[in-house]
């Protein structure tokens, strides 16, 4: 069976509107790093708030050179990696049961919509009276933040799993368990993927702000650091790093996402 | 009436007595079952015609535990050991969207942990029954309705229940694909003669596929006679629509039901003026 083929809209030039729109995507920002090059070098703009894009890059290279940049970029991402297990999973079989049972949603429910919007920043000083100054805090720190987009999504995903599935569910005599696994879960994870890209976001907003405090490697130890020593090139380098991780991590998700849910069609 | 609704000569494998379903709304109770008495006996593909309301699909999602009866006793015969009491085909789709053709016809087998061989076996049975074999990789999303409804039908055999529950598994498909499917379900049937409920608003689909069929009145829903079909088996679909019989059957049938919707409007347009 094939179908037939549309056609793509095509310019005057023989160009098509995609291919066109993929230029424009790699040609704005390159456009936008000569033009602060050079206003840089005319003076324009202030080269100590706003170091040239060469400058930066200079940093840069020395930084992985010595070794610095590839430390503290493992230490957050070592961090990331456990505050997101501890609150990630969690969130998910919380979430997920429930989704499926009325009376643990009703008690549940309740606490998260108190909690969820107290700024999590604002609860990093407790944080830190409870776990110290260790890598726990920052740990904790991120699975705070990771965990309420995963558990709400979750929650939400189940909820609109179709009831004909758990109509079939129950009549095949599927166990608890085995609801969960056949049914709740793959049925969820749609929305499960949507919770964990908003709680990975909301993971490196925390994780720069926790290493700010406290810490002696990281990202946000580095940019923070920086400041203190007004090191403003080094700063930028972190900055950089943060935005690639974060640009990284979606693309690695949208990639598990297409390989775990091969019967949702991407466009 | 109701000695006449029970059946005295096979074994029955179900037994409802009294059964009724009422449930609140805003607009006050509305029975759904209205004191349904009936007996299914082993190895009849026993059908249940009637317009929309009357209850009917009540009736099988309680058989199918999904639903609880408000007054009333449901009594079934035990199946054998090892073997599931029911399964149902669902009216619309209720394939597992992330599963494919394979394991969605698996799935009951799959619950129960049945050896890997087996599964293959059984399940690749049913498939090819139903001509699905070629699309045991494929998702259901890649199927069309005609299609998602054999595999459904698969996965209810492939589970090998006592008992299997239909709520108007066709309803949906044009025709064409209605009659096809029609002739492989009793096809497949043939094979083990299972007890079947059948559920339909096609008075055609009742006749050509059942052995005895329940004519349900609806506002409340009321079993209102039981028919005996007279065609023997194996029956081919379209040979048996052009019998003269056949017609008649329907016919009379048709009488049945038709009194009951001017009834049933009668006292709609009553309670609207």
């Amino acid at each position: 069976m094939s179908l037939p083929k549309t056609h793509p809209k095509t310019m005057r030039a023989g160009i098509s509107v995609g291919a066109r729109d993929r230029l424009i995507g790699v040609a704005s920002p390159i456009m936008l790093l000569v033009l602060w090059e050079i206003m840089v070098r005319t003076a324009i703009l202030d080269a100590r708030f706003f170091p040239a894009p060469s400058t930066i890059f200079e940093t840069l290279v020395a930084l992985v050179k010595d070794g610095s940049l590839w430390s503290h970029t493992w230490a957050s991402l070592q961090r990331l990696l456990w505050g997101f297990l501890l609150g990630g999973v969690p969130a998910l079989v919380l979430g997920i049961s429930m989704g499926l049972n009325r009376t643990l949603r009703a008690m549940v429910e309740p606490l998260v919509a108190a909690t969820y919007p107290i700024p999590k920043s604002a609860i990093f000083p407790l944080i830190l009276l409870i776990f110290g100054l260790g890598e726990s805090s920052k740990i904790v720190m991120v699975a705070i933040g990771v965990f309420y987009p995963v558990l709400i999504n979750s929650a939400t995903g189940v909820l609109e799993i179709n009831k004909i599935y758990l109509d079939v569910g129950r009549n095949f005599g599927a166990s608890r368990g085995q609801v969960f696994r056949t049914i709740a879960f793959p049925g969820a994870v749609p929305h499960i993927m949507s919770g964990v890209k908003l709680g990975i976001g909301m993971g490196l907003i925390l994780i720069a702000i926790a290493e700010m405090i406290g810490a002696e490697t990281g990202l946000g130890y580095m940019i923070w650091n920086s400041w203190e020593i007004l090191s403003v090139e080094t700063m930028y380098v972190g900055l950089i790093v943060i935005a690639l991780l974060g640009f990284l991590f979606t693309m690695v998700l949208n990639e598990v996402e297409r390989a775990i849910i091969p019967w949702k069609k991407f466009r | 009436m109701e000695p006449s609704l029970i059946a005295p000569e096979a074994p029955a494998k179900i037994r409802l007595r009294n059964l009724t379903k009422s449930f609140p709304t805003s607009n006050g109770v509305v029975t759904a079952l209205d004191n349904v008495s009936l007996d299914i006996p082993t190895g009849c593909f026993f059908t249940i015609v009637g317009p929309s309301g009357c209850g009917k699909t009540t009736l099988l999602r309680i058989l199918a535990g999904l639903e609880s009866a408000t007054s009333g006793t449901v009594e079934v015969s035990a199946p054998p050991p090892g073997r599931p009491g029911n399964s149902m085909v669902f009216q619309g789709d209720s394939l597992f969207p992330w599963m494919t053709v394979f394991q969605n016809a698996a799935y009951g087998l799959t619950l129960r942990k049945r050896p890997k061989a087996e599964i293959a076996e059984v399940v690749g049975h049913y498939l090819n029954r139903t001509g699905m074999t070629r699309f045991a990789n494929a998702y259901p999303h890649q199927l069309s309705g005609g299609m998602r409804q054999r595999v459904s039908i698969a996965r209810a055999f492939a589970n090998d229940p006592d008992i299997l529950l239909m709520d108007e598994p066709f309803s949906a498909l044009d025709e064409q694909n209605k009659v096809m499917l029609q002739e492989e379900l009793l096809r497949i049937w043939e094979e083990t003669r299972k007890t079947v409920l059948f559920i339909t608003h096609s008075v055609d689909e009742a006749v050509t596929l059942g052995d005895r069929i329940m004519i349900m009145t609806a506002h409340p829903g009321r079993a209102k006679q039981i028919v005996d079909v007279p065609f023997e088996r194996p029956r081919a679909v379209l040979e048996l629509r052009s019998r003269p019989a056949y017609g008649e059957l329907v016919y009379s049938i048709w009488g049945q039901l038709r009194d009951e919707v001017q009834r049933a409007r009668a006292l709609d347009e009553g309670a609207a003026a």
